[in-house]
């Protein structure tokens, strides 16, 4: 796993109730089985963690660990 | 693959709620005998999930306002406002509430739903960024939406949270709006507003308040949360419902913009949809009117919020905010216990409203009451006692924070 999805899962991990193992395989919404709203609070604890920008309009094409990590990093090397 | 198919867990969900006595999302009203009483399955029933806040929905001089526009206008406008749908009664709506809420301009759309998807996205395009409190509601969320602008979401009611991601912002010469509430309509507090004015003062957007619970409610003059906190000048626009205090449908935009007006040519939830039928229009300038005319109703209102709140307070019922508002949410522990007790509620005679996830907070479970100043305190009596009976010697006493 890269760092980057590393972090990821650890910030995942508080919404992970049904002991998913995750991965950069990890489909965020279905494979934890949480709703939209919890979605967007995982992504405001991943902004604050690394303190980028990510605006809710990428998240309609952000399905995985993977993919997140993919913004993450692009939004990183911007600031 | 059927397109239907991806809503079974809803099914499954729908009847594992229906499975413990009764469908708390689908309760029916078989007649209404006032703003405070209904009979649901055969019985008289306690309204208190109705957000009829002025309790102004049988007012006699509204519903004659109202009979009369139907017996002049007709049953409905056929049309949309930029086409036949604007009667001299919409025009005329749009001047009391302009006036009521001390702005230059007010546009009126056919619901309050429409009021936020139309502001949003005439307001925001696709260059600009709209801020929005994590606790919107979805019609802000799906004006947003529609708006195609850049979404930023900040803590609920957090003015700092929202420096720091204005902050964070690259600056990319688009606007910036920021949207907050009056009243937040599940948890029911307030937005506050002095810190959010300190944060525009620094960064300089404009801002935009829905005052869908708090209008008619809050503020010598009933306009809401900026005219409680004496804010009104800071706030650019206002958005707000007249599903609420005013008892009927439709919804509103108010602004000083000198540009205001031409919004009505840049909102599609205004422009293509039919104008509101003659009597909701004048049923709603008659309502408008008195609450202008009765600032008691606000007053009552307020008495009967603090009644309800604090009969609550001292079941020890945990609530979704600290003050006393017409709101009043009692958080419970998870989704059966929280359907049983409102099946119970429902059966020994009154109606709130339930709230599960992911339509609240922090995935909390809500028995949602909304107080009416047509409440009377033997009424607010009889629902502390329910909740007493019900809720707190139930399961409702202790839950984990959210």
């Amino acid at each position: 796993m890269t760092d980057t999805v590393t972090q990821l899962c650890t910030l995942l991990q508080p919404f992970n109730t049904n002991g998913t193992v995750l991965s950069a395989a990890t489909d965020i919404s279905t494979d934890l089985n949480i709703d939209s709203v919890t979605v967007m609070d995982f992504v405001m604890e991943v902004e604050d963690h690394f303190d980028i920008e990510i605006p809710l309009n990428v998240l309609s094409e952000t399905r995985t660990v993977a993919d997140l990590a993919a913004v993450v990093e692009a939004r990183t090397r911007k600031g | 693959m059927d397109l239907l198919a991806k809503l079974e867990g809803l099914a499954e969900r729908h009847a594992r709620m229906k499975a413990l006595g009764g469908d708390a999302v689908g309760a029916v009203m078989e007649r209404l005998l006032s703003p405070t009483r209904a009979i649901i399955e055969g019985r008289e029933t306690i309204l208190a999930g109705t957000n009829n806040y002025m309790g102004i929905t049988f007012d006699a001089e509204c519903i004659a306002a109202g009979q009369k526009a139907l017996a002049e206008f007709g049953t409905g406008t056929t049309g949309s406002r930029i086409a036949n749908g604007s009667y001299a009664l919409h025009k005329e709506l749009e001047q009391e509430f302009a006036r009521f809420l001390d702005r230059r301009h007010c546009i009126i759309f056919s619901t309050g739903y429409q009021a936020n998807l139309g502001m949003m996205s005439g307001l925001a395009g696709p260059r600009d960024t709209i801020y929005l409190d994590a606790d919107s509601h979805s019609s802000i969320y799906d004006g947003c939406t529609l708006s195609g602008a850049k979404l930023v979401r900040f803590r609920h009611n957090d003015a700092a949270d929202l420096d720091k991601r204005l902050s964070r912002s690259e600056e990319d010469g688009g606007g910036k709006l920021v949207v907050l509430e009056g009243i937040y309509s599940m948890m029911g507090d307030r937005a506050p507003l002095a810190d959010f004015v300190e944060v525009k003062k620094k960064h300089g957007f404009q801002l935009l308040v829905d005052e869908a619970h708090s209008f008619g409610v809050l503020g010598p003059h009933g306009r809401g949360l900026a005219d409680e906190a004496g804010l009104e000048d800071e706030v650019d626009f206002v958005v707000g419902t007249f599903s609420k205090s005013v008892g009927a449908i439709g919804g509103f935009g108010a602004g000083n913009h000198p540009y205001f007006e031409l919004l009505r040519f840049a909102m599609r939830p205004y422009m293509f949809t039919a104008s509101s039928s003659p009597a909701s229009i004048a049923t709603s300038i008659a309502a408008i009117r008195k609450l202008a005319a009765e600032p008691q109703r606000r007053r009552r209102l307020a008495d009967n919020s603090a009644r309800l709140f604090s009969g609550f307070k001292a079941l020890g019922l945990e609530l979704g905010c600290d003050e006393a508002s017409p709101v009043v949410a009692v958080r419970c522990p998870d989704e059966p216990s929280t359907i049983a007790m409102w099946n119970a509620l429902l059966k020994a005679g009154v109606y709130v409203n339930i709230a599960l996830p992911p339509g609240t907070p922090n995935k909390m479970c809500l028995l949602r009451c909304s107080v009416s100043a047509a409440h009377t305190d033997a009424d607010l009596d009889r629902i502390i006692e329910l909740f007493g009976a019900v809720v707190a010697q139930g399961h409702g006493k202790k839950v984990a924070n959210g």
